[in-house]
């Protein structure tokens, strides 16, 4: 059984204050993460106070864009076309929601690694983060 | 101050609608709040405390209070999903310790059904959500952002499809008796990893049922407990947490039960091996297994092991659990089922279970809830209960 990646409709998500660096940077093309100066360590999604250490001396860092997928579902009963929900661990630390893309979804194994690539919101200025096989 | 025997569960109902189109939300909820007090032998005029959580209209408690008439002096109105009402008998039971209530009533109602709403549904964003802008437009569903956890589970412990299947199996054994049961017929393991695949591991009958209805539970003071004709099941402890995503450190492997178990059992002062019953929040196999590990009942990541094989069919194996057919096949009304799993607890302590499932000797019994998301971010509520 194959089951061959499909574009599908994605919601443009609705920004809060504060989200724009991100999708900004999806953009162009950059995958855009934030690191705490305290405790040195990433978190996402993205905060003004790092959720690890409580500092609020956090800044914007670009992501390699590579990673690890750490969960993987190919969910084939929620919509008009099959997608892969998976979490991503970047090689920078932390692991973020996303979808697998452009490839048989049914190959994606746990441990595989991925690299980032953006997909058209219905917003077509908005362009968010997906990963595909490296 | 512990919680441990101050308060007293001495009325439960569950509706017996599995689809109330004619009905509405409120009118549910008015329904299964008469159903409880008056199987406690009170009467809505003696109820000083309300809990409700978001299926209730509105806001909660004032829509519910002035639509049925309550004059309380309490009220809480805390939502994790389908574990708040596990919560609300926490809470209810610190407020009676404390003197603020004596008789606290806590409503569940809902039309899933009758309104198509359901666990394959994509979310719609909602405004100031945090998250929402980095999770909706990867379509997380119910599904399968449970069955992100279910998939790790396989991949770092070697469950299987089979062994997840026992659990539906085992409360569809259990099902049969339930004349109110949604679903009644009994099922195999192949039945279950036959069943559509709706996102991998999950299949449609690894899934919980989206039943109409709901139920009420009424928590009361030792002194009024022992003035009515009922048994007498008491609180004796209780845990809740939470936990999500933890900033990027995601993981998969454990549940909130892990932190609420250990507080409810040590406030209980009792083991595992003291547990005759248990009701284990099943809103998919995975939720089982994975809260059975968590609770303690198992090592971590043999919870695969300890279900297969009927070790959860009353009779047969070594924890009866969801002895009603529980959200796998009976009700999991409004897509929450934290009071069906204090109701079926309280009639095992009770023996008003069916005969063909009642545990014998049932004195102790712990009911658990999870709400919201293995996945992301949940609610998780153990109670340990106890019959004089």
């Amino acid at each position: 059984m194959a089951t061959p990646y499909q574009d599908r409709k994605i919601p443009a998500p609705t920004l809060n204050e504060g989200d724009a660096p991100y999708f900004e940077g999806a953009a162009q093309g950059k995958l855009m993460t934030k690191y705490c100066n305290d405790c040195k360590k990433y978190h996402h999604f993205p905060r003004p106070m790092c959720p690890h250490c409580h500092s609020t001396n956090t800044e914007w860092r670009e992501a390699k864009g590579t990673g690890t997928v750490y969960s993987v579902s190919v969910t084939r009963a929620a919509g008009p076309v099959p997608y892969a929900l998976a979490y991503v661990t970047l090689d920078e630390g932390p692991t973020m929601i996303t979808n697998i893309v452009d490839c048989d979804l049914d190959t994606i194994q746990i441990g595989q690694k991925v690299k980032v690539t953006f997909k058209p919101t219905d917003d077509p200025k908005v362009l968010v983060p997906m990963f595909k096989p490296a | 101050m512990s919680i441990k025997g101050k308060a007293y569960i001495a009325g439960v109902y569950e509706h017996p609608t599995r689809k109330a189109e004619h009905a509405s939300l409120a009118q549910l909820h008015a329904e299964v709040a008469k159903g409880a007090v008056e199987d406690a032998g009170l009467s809505l005029k003696d109820v000083d405390a309300y809990f409700c959580a978001g299926d209730a209209p509105g806001l909660g408690p004032l829509n519910m209070i002035d639509y049925m008439g309550l004059k309380v002096r309490h009220f809480d109105s805390t939502d994790v999903g389908g574990s708040s009402y596990l919560i609300h008998a926490s809470h209810a039971a610190q407020a009676i310790a404390e003197g603020k209530c004596k008789v606290a009533l806590i409503t569940l109602a809902g039309r899933p059904r009758s309104e198509g709403r359901s666990g394959t549904q994509q979310r719609v964003a909602i405004p100031n959500v945090p998250d929402a802008p980095y999770e909706g437009p990867y379509g997380l569903v119910t599904v399968n952002m449970y069955a992100l956890a279910a998939k790790r589970h396989m991949y770092e412990f070697g469950t299987t499809s089979e062994q997840l299947a026992w659990v539906k199996v085992a409360a569809s054994h259990h099902a049969q008796y339930n004349p109110h049961a949604f679903l009644q017929k009994v099922m195999t393991v192949e039945d279950v990893v036959n069943s559509p695949m709706i996102a991998d591991p999950l299949h449609r009958a690894d899934c919980c049922v989206v039943t109409d209805g709901g139920g009420a539970i009424l928590m009361v003071a030792p002194e009024i407990a022992k003035s009515l004709k009922r048994p007498l099941v008491k609180l004796i402890g209780a845990g809740e947490s939470t936990k999500g995503p933890l900033g990027g450190n995601v993981d998969l492997t454990f549940s909130g039960a892990a932190v609420s178990g250990p507080i409810a059992f040590a406030e209980a002062g009792v083991k595992h091996s003291d547990i005759k019953y248990a009701s284990i929040y099943d809103s998919f196999t995975i939720t089982v297994v994975m809260q059975l590990e968590d609770l303690g009942f198992c090592k971590k990541g043999e919870g695969g092991k300890f279900v297969a094989d009927g070790d959860l069919i009353s009779g047969v194996g070594k924890l009866p659990f969801n002895t009603d057919g529980g959200g796998m096949c009976n009700n999991h009304p409004n897509n929450r089922g934290g009071i069906t799993k204090i109701i079926e607890a309280v009639r095992q302590l009770r023996g008003e279970a069916h005969p063909k499932v009642q545990v014998k000797n049932c004195d102790i019994a712990l009911a658990h809830g999870t709400g919201g998301s293995l996945g992301t971010r949940h609610g998780s509520a153990t109670m340990i209960m106890e019959r004089e």
